[in-house]
């Protein structure tokens, strides 16, 4: 049988070293800084067409994260989505007529919603809503007009398709 | 007709043992605030069962975690997103690997441990004698054996999440040359409180599971040498079928 003071000591490092890991696990492989029930503040949107945004995407502003979607729902009176965003209290010099685009991270990454800074002198409130609204970019309708321009060109000769102008 | 009642005879003998563990558990559960008033023997327990755990759970998370970081590279880097595999294998480690495998391990280097224990202080009539001192047995030996399995069964599964998440970043970062930043923010992103809370949960429930499981078949062995061994056999088989069909109903719940 070992000392008391060698079992106490080994017990003691070995529950120090199972919190340590339960705090190294909680606070440095999760993302909590940004969990909706921080101090926020509700700016809306409304889209023709939010592709497949989910409520707790990002709303990101210059790439940086400053909320989250909060609710979506249909307006059956415009039969427009409305996009309900909590955006962190510390961001609150957005001016009032900014743009919010819903954008999509990657490829095949998830959807979120992109701010881009107006000029306005007033800022954004609680309860606000963004004006200027840029739909998801939908893939199906993108291959459709593709298509459709391309189908011109072979009749129309004189249109310059889009990829050229870049050269 | 026979067949009928064999099956019949062990259905009730399924039920006369869940029932006898339930008994077992509440007898030891009425002792407990008698047991808190004698730390230093769950202390001591906690380090035969956590301590003298904690180089296996360490090995075994290290490869646990290599081997996840190499099977996830590979199925991941075929869509190109192997970036996403901090994320994967962080998720399967907190939720299902962390808590299954340490409470698979557990059982087999702790919960052995415990059975045999009390199964030949059975043998050795010491149970007895401590009854002749009026020593309750289930407060002396079961509770602190149990207490002390309970609480270290969740502490190991940190340490081995922890481990094998240093495992996964050894094989993809420094070997595969997964991009170090994304890997850790993506995990980052993606990973929430609640998944951690999940996998904590799981490893409460097994940790009551195996400790109780382990203490019963020791205290109720067959005061012989093979009684002894056939309940360190059933303590592990009977402990990880358990937790096995828990791991299942407990990730079906929350997931709800």
């Amino acid at each position: 049988m070992r000392s008391t003071r060698t079992i106490e000591m080994s017990t003691g490092l070995f529950v120090l070293l199972g919190f340590a890991s339960l705090f190294f696990l909680v606070t440095q492989i999760t993302n909590r800084e940004l969990s909706v029930d921080s101090k926020s503040y509700d700016v809306e949107a409304r889209f023709e067409n939010i592709g497949s945004l989910k409520v707790g995407a990002a709303v990101s502003m210059a790439g940086v994260t400053i909320g989250r979607v909060a609710s979506i729902r249909l307006d059956q009176g415009v039969y427009k989505a409305v996009v309900r965003m909590k955006i962190n209290e510390t961001y609150d010099k957005i001016p009032a007529d900014s743009d919010a685009a819903i954008m999509t991270s990657g490829l095949l990454g998830g959807q979120y919603v992109g701010i881009t800074a107006g000029g306005a002198e007033e800022y954004l409130k609680n309860g606000g809503r963004i004006e200027l609204v840029q739909d998801a970019l939908v893939l199906e309708n993108l291959i459709n007009q593709l298509a459709a321009s391309f189908s011109n060109r072979g009749s129309d000769t004189g249109k310059q398709p889009a990829a050229q102008e870049t050269k | 007709m026979n067949t009928f009642r064999e099956l019949f005879e062990n259905l009730r003998e399924f039920a006369v043992a869940v029932g006898a563990v339930t008994m077992f558990l509440l007898r030891m559960l009425r002792h407990l605030p008698r047991a808190i008033t004698r730390p230093s023997l769950i202390v001591e327990q906690i380090y035969n069962s956590g301590a003298l755990s904690l180089v296996i759970i360490m090995i075994c998370g290290v490869f646990i975690g290599a081997v996840v970081g190499l099977q996830g590279y590979e199925v991941l880097q075929r869509f190109g997103a192997e970036e996403s595999l901090g994320v994967g294998a962080a998720l399967a480690l907190l939720k299902e690997l962390g808590p299954v495998v340490t409470a698979l391990l557990f059982a087999g280097r702790a919960g052995t441990a415990l059975a045999s224990e009390i199964g030949l202080m059975r043998a050795t009539d010491q149970l007895t004698a401590m009854e002749m001192m009026a020593v309750d047995p289930v407060l002396r030996v079961a509770v602190p054996r149990f207490l002390g399995g309970a609480i270290s069964l969740p502490l190991l599964a940190m340490i081995f999440i922890g481990i094998g998440l240093y495992g996964v970043q050894l094989i993809a970062v420094q070997q595969l040359g997964v991009d170090a930043a994304s890997f850790w923010s993506q995990m980052r992103a993606a990973v929430r409180v609640d998944d951690v809370t999940d996998g904590l949960v799981k490893s409460c429930v097994f940790g009551v599971v195996c400790s109780l499981i382990a203490v019963y078949e020791g205290y109720t062995a067959i005061p012989t040498a093979e009684g002894v061994g056939r309940a360190t056999t059933r303590t592990v088989v009977i402990s990880a079928v358990l937790v096995l069909m828990l791991n299942y109903m407990l990730t079906a719940v929350m997931l709800r």
